[in-house]
């Protein structure tokens, strides 16, 4: 549905103030909507369709309980597209929905700025369509059980990408697999007239021959040459799958690449977005009438549970620190040099380059740099930021630091990878029984070793023969294997 | 309008059926998800419904949070909070699904393979239907049928020629008006009556009464399914026996002796006095431990239930709970005696894993 005149008024005003404040972002096409599209829509994460799967179901039911759409889901429901699409909740009133779109122009200046977001497809609303549309047809052909039980377990695998594939030339983002040593010879179809071909040379005819092609080729591989992170599209180029089995693994592969940018600039992203909005709203575009509306909203999306991590909160706190300190000099190797906390505080010399300072940030850092080159000890004081750890013996979760080192180790340790395990391939033809074999690069974390006997069983469904994982487990290395029936572990 | 996610919200529904289905006799004997119900619909926690993926074990590594607290002090921190990616990421807590009780019917009688139930023959009521849908020659005006009053007119115009395509006008006479009228109709009204007796003396502890509950909740369920009214009394007895709600009936903690012909007594009153057979299906449930006080009352009960109730009921159940204080008795007494009768069940139930069958054994003759 469209805008109503007021709120068009509205976008346009706030667009406008946007425009002068510098902020540089796609179009945003904004829909109005009731709390059931809407809840459609954020299950679908911002787009209004994707394929068919039951996990988009399990969000809308969790969504449709919890009734209320609050501002936390704002950011899921502006998509990186071009133009951006964002979503408002018809029931919401005035000062909310000027809350919002001054969020969303602040998010849509991120994703069209930022180079992490360089590689994305701007236009990915038409790719999911068609995702959807190549998962539909096989649904059609083949049968929704089989296709959706192939979906599973490939999504289990979907965080076994490369983050700095995309970096490299090309990109992750087209994947028509290449093969590593030249296509496997093309099938030799049985001579037919042509209004026989169909008849002489059967679809599954041609099937079957192109895997054992495809089988035979992949034999001769030495494969790979050094251990490949991009687990997912090593899958798509070397396990024996099937034509439509290769189409889900490569949309999987493509969404997952699509939406990694957003995992890695999570507190940057939203940080950068609350502080527009406030600038915004507080500078611009309230009404008197609307603030005490307008902070108890602030409050809620700046809040959390006693010890939790907010990210906005830390993203825009930190986004204004070094507005400030830029404006007051205080960055620079002298800066850096002086050792006296008071002189710290009352340091101030106007460079007022805290402008052009966060700008810059906001196209050039990930959460990880940001976090890294910008946290303080002043910082971390001022949000009481802690570490905190399982105890064993106490059988409770507690806070174990307060000091920065520990602090800043800790945040850069749970945003590496986001979060999950570095899985490589090591050898396709390991103990020369083409039997597969990837190691987990232990950084100092565990498996949890019932997650991996399933995930690992869907591995080996895609490669068919066995496969092994090498992983530290309380400090022995230990081989585990799926053979397709049970997980055993050898030492 | 029909949502597009409509379509994987019910494969997503399908499959939270399939996990209940799955372990639906462990899921029948848990107590916790009776009390979670809120009009139709029951709240039921499922074990993780999510995919596997490769991560770190759940107390790996700790993480960063904010606030107050001193170093060595608990904290909720890491705890998964809201607003994370929607559509990204599967749930990886405990999902709590609401789902009907109808739908807990359903797989209640798939799974025990309940056959429906049948009401009683000549269990017919005359409605009046307060709906006009008949047709009459005289009546009121407020009841004119406009356009088949035309009509005959206009037939009656047409075959005696005066009908004049150029000035079209119809004007009734008395013999043409028509009136709304009403039918009778007959409906089969299916209605149900549930009496629940309960057995709360001193013998009859905390956990006897949670299997009567949980019990309890799966019939009304069932029966609920099976018909449109279902009306619910509750008799408790000890050596008297009384009528109580609801609440009273779940919560109740007497201590007497056992005179188990009082809860029959009044539960004959109460049927004849309010519950004509022939309008009723009428489905008595007595939970006991079985430790009657004499032979001599229990001789007063077979003649009670063998006059009296049996005749009146669809079928008259009785579950039998194993407490450290019964005898026992009293079932072996019923079995003997109306071991042949069909519309007589017996079950002994002797902890929460006992529930389910003596469920089938209840409801699996489909009366």
């Amino acid at each position: 549905m469209n805008l109503t005149p007021e709120l068009a008024a509205h976008r346009d005003r706030i667009r406008q103030v946007a425009l002068d404040y510098g902020l540089d972002f796609f179009e945003v096409v904004y829909v109005l909507l009731n709390s059931a599209q809407i809840n459609e829509i954020a299950a679908f994460g911002g787009f209004p369709s994707r394929y068919p799967h039951w996990r988009f179901g399990m969000e809308y039911e969790q969504l449709s309980k919890s009734h209320t759409y609050g501002l936390s889901k704002i950011y899921e429901l502006v998509i990186n597209n071009d133009p951006s699409f964002a979503y408002l909740q018809e029931s919401n009133e005035d000062v909310d929905q000027k809350l919002v779109m001054a969020h969303v122009y602040g998010h849509s200046d991120f994703f069209k700025n930022n180079i992490f977001f360089a590689h994305t497809n701007r236009k990915m609303i038409d790719s999911m369509a068609n995702h959807g549309n190549v998962v539909r047809r096989h649904i059609d052909r083949i049968g929704q059980e089989t296709v959706e039980d192939f979906i599973d377990v490939v999504l289990s695998l979907e965080n076994l990408i490369d983050p700095n594939r995309v970096f490299l030339e090309g990109g992750a983002h087209h994947v028509a697999p290449s093969r590593a040593g030249g296509e496997p010879a093309a099938v030799g179809k049985i001579r037919a007239k042509e209004y026989l071909d169909s008849y002489v040379n059967p679809p599954e005819f041609l099937e079957e021959q192109r895997q054992k092609l495809e089988e035979e080729h992949r034999q001769r591989q030495q494969v790979p040459d050094r251990p490949e992170r991009d687990v997912l599209l090593f899958l798509a180029e070397h396990a024996p799958l099937q034509r439509w089995q290769q189409d889900i693994v490569e949309i999987i592969r493509d969404e997952a690449y699509y939406f990694l940018p957003q995992r890695q600039t999570k507190i940057m992203n939203e940080g950068w977005a609350s502080y527009w909005h406030t600038r915004i709203m507080t500078e611009k575009v309230m009404e008197a009438s609307e603030v005490i509306d307008y902070a108890d909203k602030c409050a809620g999306v700046f809040s959390m549970p006693p010890g939790n991590f907010n990210p906005y909160k830390v993203g825009i706190e930190l986004f204004r620190d070094i507005e400030r300190r830029w404006d007051r000099g205080q960055f620079g190797p002298e800066w850096e040099r002086c050792t006296d906390h008071e002189e710290k505080l009352r340091w101030n010399r106007p460079t007022n380059k805290g402008k052009e300072k966060i700008f810059e940030v906001r196209r050039l850092y990930n959460d990880i740099t940001f976090i890294d080159t910008f946290l303080t000890p002043a910082f971390c004081d001022q949000q009481q930021l802690f570490v905190h750890r399982y105890n064993e013996r106490t059988r409770r979760r507690e806070i174990s630091d307060r000091e920065f080192d520990a602090v800043k180790q800790q945040l850069l340790a749970s945003l590496s990878n986001g979060g999950n395990p570095v899985i490589k391939v090591i050898d396709a033809n390991f103990e020369n029984r083409g039997e597969l074999l990837l190691e987990h690069d232990h950084q100092g974390l565990d498996l949890d070793i019932s997650y991996a006997d399933a995930t690992l069983g869907n591995v080996q469904k895609l490669w068919n023969r066995p496969v092994h994982l090498r992983t530290l487990l309380e400090e022995k290395t230990r081989l585990f294997s799926h053979d397709g029936q049970e997980f055993n572990a050898d030492s | 309008m029909v949502l597009r996610i409509e379509r994987d919200r019910n494969r997503f529904r399908e499959m939270i059926k399939g996990r209940i289905k799955k372990d639906f006799k462990k899921f029948i004997s848990e107590g916790e998800m009776i009390g979670r119900q809120d009009g139709k619909i029951v709240s039921i926690p499922i074990p993780q419904i999510d995919l596997p993926r490769f991560k770190h074990g759940k107390n790996e590594g700790g993480g960063v949070g904010q606030g107050d607290g001193e170093v060595g002090e608990g904290t909720d921190a890491g705890q998964p909070g809201d607003g994370h990616g929607a559509g990204d990421q599967p749930g990886e807590h405990l999902l709590e699904v609401d789902i009907t009780l109808d739908e807990l019917a359903q797989i209640l009688g798939e799974e025990l393979e309940l056959p429906r139930i049948e009401p009683k023959g000549d269990r017919q009521i005359n409605e009046n239907q307060d709906r006009y849908t008949g047709i009459r020659t005289t009546g009121p005006n407020s009841l004119r049928h406009a356009k088949r009053t035309y009509k005959r007119a206009l037939l009656r115009q047409l075959s005696s020629g005066t009908y004049d395509p150029g000035d079209p006008r119809i004007i009734p006479i008395k013999d043409d008006m028509r009136f709304r009228a009403t039918r009778q109709a007959s409906t089969p009204k299916a209605n149900a009556l549930i009496v629940y007796l309960m057995d709360v003396s001193g013998s009859m502890g905390d956990e006897q009464k949670e299997i009567v509950r949980i019990e309890s909740f799966w019939i009304d369920t069932w029966l609920r399914n099976q018909y449109k009214d279902v009306e619910i009394r509750y008799i408790v007895h000890d050596a008297a026996a009384r009528e109580v709600d609801r609440h009273t009936f779940y919560h109740l903690r007497e201590s007497g002796g056992t005179k188990i012909s009082s809860a029959y007594i009044l539960l004959e009153k109460i049927l004849r006095e309010e519950y004509p057979v022939d309008d009723w299906n009428i489905y008595p449930f007595h939970f006991s431990d079985g430790d009657n006080w004499g032979s001599g009352d229990t001789e007063l009960c077979l003649k009670l239930l063998g006059d009296a109730v049996l005749p009146m009921s669809n079928q008259f159940c009785y579950g039998q709970v194993e407490s450290p204080y019964g005898s026992g008795q009293f079932i072996k007494d019923l079995d003997g005696h109306f071991k042949d009768e069909e519309q007589f069940v017996t079950s002994n139930i002797p902890d929460k894993d006992g529930i389910y069958p003596s469920i089938q054994a209840f409801l699996g003759k489909g009366r």
